[in-house]
């Protein structure tokens, strides 16, 4: 246990301190959604009815840009060696790093979700709805998102492949998210049901993705 | 196989407790090719590499040091850091980190983040990475790039130490290494300059 905690102790001083990943990922989401609202036009009907899709695009789009470091940065300063050559099953050290990205790249984006909400005209419910399905989604962001950065580095400059690998695996956690969102927010569906979907989309990604990155990671020693 | 292409084959060597062996060849004969693969970095097309009276459970990987030209340390955490998580992370007989930075000649610069050190200083964090985490076997690949006299003198002693416990070291090199050490040269022998 004391070797995870290593682990994820160090990546996240990685990614907190200067040149660090969760910054980039915050800025870029606060760009969007601050962006939003001057490009639709003060249309506050339509900004409340688009305002769950906007958060969750912009978060999914933020969470995908620091993702292809993933591995990546230490693949090209060599510590993926030491990863593997670890006395620590590669399955556990994968989940591990995804918890780390996930705690730097996907908490931070919930907890200013409810300032954002405030520009988009959601009032406080709304807000709530929006922030509890990120909390459910974004794990499974993450956890999907790693398959394809372990790919990333298989192939070299692998980066635009990441995309087109990880978009698609991620295209069900929206639909659901904004499902459960916007059905808290106007109805007449029941929150319950994509929520539920949505939760189970992140559990099947916890036992997915270790196992799937840590395959192509072993498969990159060529 | 590195890319389609064989490096090289019919090697076969042994190395026994508290000796080195010293890989020599011309560049891109797959020095660091035979390092990676007994690392188990790379697979091997054919054969084995196989550690005897190692721990039982343990594959070799898990009981080697792999020394490799890049150094696996992150500039944005210190030279502490950088050094605690090696011997946390990968598994073994952990040591002081204290101690190991003495012996590299680091200690006075444990607070500075990574991003500042020189080349040789990088080094010798590497080199203290084999120090925190008892592990038998030392895989290095030009341990001695970038190190300045004293240092390869001070890399040299530790090294000693280290067989004198009874570990192995398999390194490739282009220079001396400073302690005694049997051959092994991959590839054609060295032809002469007409």
């Amino acid at each position: 246990m004391s070797a995870l905690a290593a682990l994820l102790r160090r990546d996240i001083r990685v990614a907190l301190r200067v040149g660090g990943g969760a910054l980039i990922g915050m800025l870029f989401f606060l760009t969007v959604v601050v962006l939003m609202p001057f490009a639709l036009g003060p249309d506050l009907a339509l900004l409340r009815r688009l305002g769950p899709a906007i958060l969750w695009l912009g978060a999914m789009l933020a969470s995908l840009l620091t993702l292809d470091r993933l591995f990546l940065a230490d693949s090209e300063d060599g510590s993926l060696d030491l990863l593997v050559m670890s006395r620590t099953p590669l399955e556990l050290t994968c989940a591990t790093k995804a918890v780390a990205h996930w705690l730097t790249a996907g908490v931070p984006l919930i907890v200013i979700t409810p300032a954002l909400g405030l520009l988009l005209n959601l009032d406080l419910l709304a807000t709530a709805a929006v922030a509890l399905t990120l909390i459910a989604g974004t794990p499974a962001l993450t956890f999907t998102g790693m398959i394809g950065a372990a790919l990333a580095v298989t192939l070299h400059r692998g980066g635009l492949l990441l995309a087109v690998i990880v978009v698609p695996l991620s295209i069900p956690v929206l639909i659901f998210g904004v499902a459960a969102s916007t059905a808290a927010i106007t109805g007449p569906l029941s929150f319950g049901t994509p929520f539920s979907i949505l939760c189970a989309l992140s559990l099947a990604s916890f036992v997915i993705g270790p196992f799937a990155a840590a395959a192509c990671l072993r498969q990159r020693m060529d | 196989m590195r890319g389609g292409r064989e490096v090289f084959c019919g090697l076969d060597f042994a190395v026994s407790a508290g000796t080195a062996l010293a890989v020599t060849g011309r560049n891109g004969a797959g020095k660091t090719s035979l390092l990676r693969l007994i690392a188990g970095l790379l697979p091997a097309a054919d054969g084995k590499v196989v550690l005897h009276g190692g721990e039982g459970e343990l594959t070799l990987a898990e009981q080697a040091h792999y020394l490799g030209h890049r150094d696996a340390l992150k500039p944005a955490l210190t030279v502490m850091e950088n050094l605690l998580f090696f011997r946390d992370f990968p598994g073994g007989t952990m040591s002081d980190p204290e101690t190991a930075l003495n012996a590299v000649g680091l200690n006075a610069i444990a607070h500075l983040p990574a991003a500042y050190l020189s080349a040789g200083q990088r080094r010798r964090l590497s080199i203290a990475r084999l120090l925190v985490l008892r592990r038998p076997l030392w895989l290095l690949d030009e341990p001695t790039a970038a190190l300045d006299a004293a240092g390869q003198t001070a890399f040299a002693g530790l090294m000693a130490h280290h067989l004198a416990e009874g570990g192995l070291i398999v390194a490739a090199t282009h220079g001396p290494l400073g302690i005694p050490a049997t051959t092994l040269h991959i590839g054609p022998a060295i032809e002469a300059v007409p």
